[in-house]
C-alpha cells in the first residue's frame, strides 16, 4: 500500500515536470522548470549545461521546502540564460508573493536572462551587478533563496572576470576566486531561514567550502553530486544553524 | 527596471556613505501590464522605502502616492491600485540613475540598470 502511494506521489510530477510536451503548451500554468525551447541563447552567454540541469534537479527536489518556507526575495547571482531562475520561479508558481532577482556581471547574459523570463511569462528584475553590488545594503538578512552556479573552472587568475563568456567559466586559482567572494557575503545577505544553494565541482575542494561556511555559521550538505565525461559536480546547500558555536 | 528595483538599488562606490536612494533621469518608460495582487502588495509594502519611491515615481511623471502611508491604507482599494502600478507597471527603459552623494551615473539599457564600478572606484 506504502508502494503504491509513493508511486502515485512521485509520477504525477514528473509527467508534467520532465517531458515538457505538447500537453503543458495548453496549460503553461502545469509547467514546473524552464523549457529548454523558450530558453534565449546569445553566443557570448553559458547555455544551460548539466551544472545548470544539477542546481534545477536541487530545487525540483527540495520544491516542498521551498513551498513551505514561502520565500519573499529570492536571488539568482550570475544568471546567464535565465534558466535557473526562471525555473525556480516557475516551480515556486503557487506562491504569489515572491519578489525574484537576478544578476550578471555580463550585460548580454541579463539581456539573456530578461528575454527568457519574458517567453516564461515570469517576472522578475535583472540587474548588471558584480556579485551583487548596489544591491547589498537593501539585501541584507531579506535573502530567502540564493541560488549561483558561478565560474568554478580552475584557470589563471588573471582570466577572471575577463569580459564576454570567458568570465562565465574562469574561477582562477582551484576554482575558487568568485567562489570565495561570494562566500564572503552570504553571511549578511540571507535571511533567518534562508538556504542558499551553491554549484561546485572537486576541484574547488566543496568540503572546505563547507567547513568555511560551518565557521560562518552554516549547515550544509551535498545536495546532489553528479559526475559528468569532464568534471565531478556537486550542488551544495547551505542554511543557517543557531545553535553550532 | 520597475520602481520595485529601484527601491533596493543603492550606489557602493568606495568613499560614499549613503548612497540611496539613487535619483532617476529618464528618457524613455514603457508601460507593461501585471495583474493586481494586493497580497503581494501587502507583503512587499513593509519593505518598501516609502520617500525613495514616492519621490522616484515623481521623477516619472506619476503623482497620484501620498507622501505619508499607514497600514490602513493597505485596505483602500484606489490607493493599491496606485501603489500597484507605479512599483510593478511602469518601467524604465532607458536612462540613467544617479548617485545622491557623487553624482556618479550608472547606465539603464533595454530596462536593465548597470551597476557595475570601475576598478578605481571599488
Ligand atoms: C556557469 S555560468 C551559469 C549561468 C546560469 N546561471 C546557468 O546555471 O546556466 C556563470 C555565470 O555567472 C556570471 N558571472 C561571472 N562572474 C560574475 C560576478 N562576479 N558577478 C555576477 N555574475 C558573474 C557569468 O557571466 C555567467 O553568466
Amino acid at each position: 500500500m506504502d508502494f503504491v502511494v509513493e508511486v502515485e506521489a512521485i509520477s504525477r510530477p514528473l509527467n508534467i515536470n520532465l517531458f515538457c510536451n505538447k500537453k503543458s503548451e495548453t496549460s503553461s500554468y502545469d509547467r514546473k522548470i524552464a523549457e529548454i525551447r523558450l530558453v534565449a541563447r546569445h553566443p557570448e552567454v553559458y547555455e544551460p549545461c548539466e551544472d545548470s540541469y544539477a542546481i534545477v534537479d536541487a530545487l525540483l527536489a527540495d520544491r516542498a521546502q521551498l513551498l513551505e518556507l514561502q520565500p519573499k526575495l529570492c536571488v539568482e547571482v550570475g544568471s546567464g540564460s535565465g534558466y535557473v531562475i526562471t525555473s525556480l520561479a516557475l516551480l515556486l508558481n503557487g506562491l504569489d508573493s515572491v519578489h525574484f532577482l537576478a544578476t550578471d556581471i555580463n550585460q548580454t547574459a541579463a539581456e539573456t536572462t530578461s528575454r527568457t523570463l519574458n517567453n516564461h511569462a515570469v517576472k522578475a528584475d535583472v540587474v548588471v551587478a558584480d556579485l551583487l553590488s548596489g544591491l547589498e545594503n537593501r539585501c541584507r538578512g531579506c535573502v530567502d533563496v540564493l541560488l549561483f552556479n558561478p565560474p568554478y573552472v580552475p584557470t589563471p587568475e588573471d582570466e577572471v572576470g575577463v569580459k564576454g563568456i570567458t568570465c562565465s567559466w574562469a574561477g582562477g586559482l582551484r576554482g575558487r576566486s568568485v567562489i570565495d567572494r561570494m562566500l564572503r557575503i552570504v553571511n549578511t545577505l540571507m535571511s533567518e531561514k534562508g538556504l542558499f544553494y551553491l554549484v561546485t565541482v572537486s576541484e574547488n575542494q566543496p568540503v572546505e567550502i563547507c567547513h568555511l561556511m560551518k565557521r560562518a555559521g552554516f549547515a550544509s550538505c551535498i545536495a546532489i553530486q553528479r559526475s559528468t565525461e569532464e568534471e565531478v559536480l556537486q550542488v551544495l546547500k547551505f542554511w543557517r544553524q543557531d545553535d553550532e558555536v | 527596471m520597475r520602481l520595485l528595483t529601484h527601491n533596493m538599488l543603492s550606489c557602493n562606490r568606495k568613499g560614499v556613505s549613503n548612497g540611496f536612494p539613487l535619483g532617476i533621469e529618464a528618457s524613455k518608460l514603457e508601460v507593461k501590464e501585471v495583474d493586481f495582487n494586493s497580497d503581494f502588495l501587502r507583503h512587499i509594502y513593509p519593505k518598501i522605502e516609502w520617500k525613495a519611491f514616492v519621490d522616484a515615481a515623481k521623477s516619472l511623471g506619476l503623482n497620484d502616492l501620498p507622501e505619508h502611508v499607514d497600514d490602513s491604507m493597505l485596505e483602500d482599494d484606489d490607493f493599491l491600485h496606485s501603489f500597484h502600478h507605479a512599483l510593478l507597471e511602469v518601467h524604465l527603459e532607458e536612462g540613467a540613475l544617479i548617485c545622491p552623494e557623487t553624482g556618479r551615473r550608472f547606465p539603464v539599457n533595454r530596462g536593465i540598470p548597470n551597476m557595475l564600478l570601475n576598478e578605481d572606484e571599488v
